[in-house]
């Protein structure tokens, strides 16, 4: 390389040296060549200046006790420990990579969230299960609806622009389900509709999208607790999901298919 | 002890800056997490969980854009690092940080730096993960990586270097 040059291509290497990156034999190649090279000593130097300003442990953030307490609230309320699974638990690594995860928080929420894991996605998740994992996603504070509003006129305008299709929206408040909200969600790799009804305290996400992905008759299911009813109509896939009595869903899901 | 938790916090809280920004960010990761934990098949489950914060992060509309004005361009996608492109004009970061002091000065001057600088960095420095690392997070080539940190030490070394200097 010129002298007169002020970079040299092997500063990165340097910089991978002082980070101990860099194999013995490479180690040695770079150290005669730095011996001839003043912009790689240079460059050495400014970076052992930069390494000593940093503190690692000062400048770590630090979380909070009550913030710790908030999130693992949070993961424990995804992984309520209703009734115990229904599944054989694999002796595979599932459960130290859960371990490692989390490091070891209290042994019982590390089981409910293995557990939890394992229900909600046992092999790349299903839809069904990626509803439900939505469903509980948007049950935490804050994230259930986009826009809130009762009025259907207000939520279906609300999608336009924002998805690439118009959901049907419906007012089921004669039937005791009255309409919440919507927002936006992602099932099955692509962007859905969510609307948000209310049946007594509980929550039901109506999960729209157009075309046929997933089981192409009506059915019904139940995961971790949540009760599911799919059905299509009018080119529309929707899936219904609540923590509602199966047979209070299957009310809701039959309302919905009634009314116009 | 929660050792990934805490890591998660930290990349959270130097992504996004505000504190309860910072906590939303590290909930949905959290969540995220359990949600893929089945399809996750690596061998590394921090680097995987901050891999999840930073997608988080950056997706979260908080992402701390940083206060410095530093090319964009990576010197180091282009074979070679010219040691020149970060000594700056007249808006150069040096003046800016001429004020600042001691730790608090550097914990500023890190927070100035645009995210992929900083997030190199602090992955690095405070995280102590290995080039490979950083580059599966951020999903970018590890000469990218090189180039970034080399990028944002030197602009750290500079601007300390500046601050102890008499204001010109």
């Amino acid at each position: 390389m010129r002298a007169a040059d002020p970079a040299c291509d092997k500063v990165l290497l340097v910089q991978a040296e002082l980070d101990g990156e860099l194999d013995a034999a490479a180690a040695a190649a770079l150290s005669a060549h730095r011996a001839t090279c003043p912009v790689c000593e240079a460059a050495a130097a400014e970076l052992t200046r930069a390494r000593a300003l940093i503190d690692p442990a000062a400048l770590r953030e630090r979380m909070p006790q009550d913030v710790r307490a908030r999130i693992l609230a949070s993961v424990a309320a995804v992984a309520p420990a209703r009734e115990p699974p229904q599944i054989s638990l694999p002796r595979s690594g599932v459960w130290q990579r859960w371990f490692s995860l989390f490091g070891s928080f209290g042994l019982g929420a590390a089981c409910t969230v293995a557990i939890a894991s394992l229900l909600i996605a046992p092999r790349g998740p299903s839809v069904a299960e990626q509803i439900v994992a939505s469903h509980i996603r948007a049950l935490q504070p804050g994230h259930l609806e986009d826009v809130a509003s009762t009025d259907q006129h207000t939520v279906k305008p609300w999608f336009d622009g924002r998805i690439d299709f118009a959901p049907p929206v419906k007012d089921l408040a004669a039937e005791q389900f009255p309409l919440k909200g919507g927002r936006l969600d992602y099932i099955a790799g692509r962007p859905v509709a969510a609307l948000v009804y209310q049946h007594r305290k509980h929550v039901i996400d109506l999960f729209i999208w157009p075309g046929q992905t997933g089981p192409t008759s009506p059915g019904s299911a139940e995961r971790q607790g949540y009760n599911i009813v799919h059905w299509s109509e009018s080119g529309m896939t929707l899936w219904a999901v609540s923590d509602l009595g199966a047979k209070e869903l299957r009310e809701f899901a039959d309302d919905w298919q009634r009314l116009p | 002890m929660l050792p990934h938790l805490d890591a998660a916090y930290n990349l959270a809280r130097w992504l996004v800056r505000d504190p309860a920004a910072a906590e939303d960010v590290v909930q949905d990761a959290v969540l995220r997490a359990m949600t893929y934990f089945a399809s996750f098949k690596g061998v590394n489950p921090r680097a995987w969980l901050l891999q999840i914060v930073r997608n988080t992060a950056y997706g979260s509309g908080s992402l701390d854009r940083g206060a410095w004005l530093v090319p964009i361009g990576e010197p180091g996608d282009r074979g070679a690092v010219s040691g020149d492109d970060l000594v700056s004009r007249a808006d150069d970061p040096e003046a800016a940080l001429i004020r600042a002091r001691g730790e608090r000065q550097v914990k500023e001057l890190i927070a100035g730096l645009p995210p992929e600088l900083r997030e190199a960095l602090v992955l690095r420095e405070l995280e102590e993960l290995s080039y490979k690392e950083i580059a599966d997070i951020t999903k970018t080539p590890i000469g990218t990586i090189m180039s970034r940190l080399y990028r944002a030490r030197r602009l750290l070394a500079r601007a300390a270097a500046a601050a102890a200097e008499p204001v010109r």
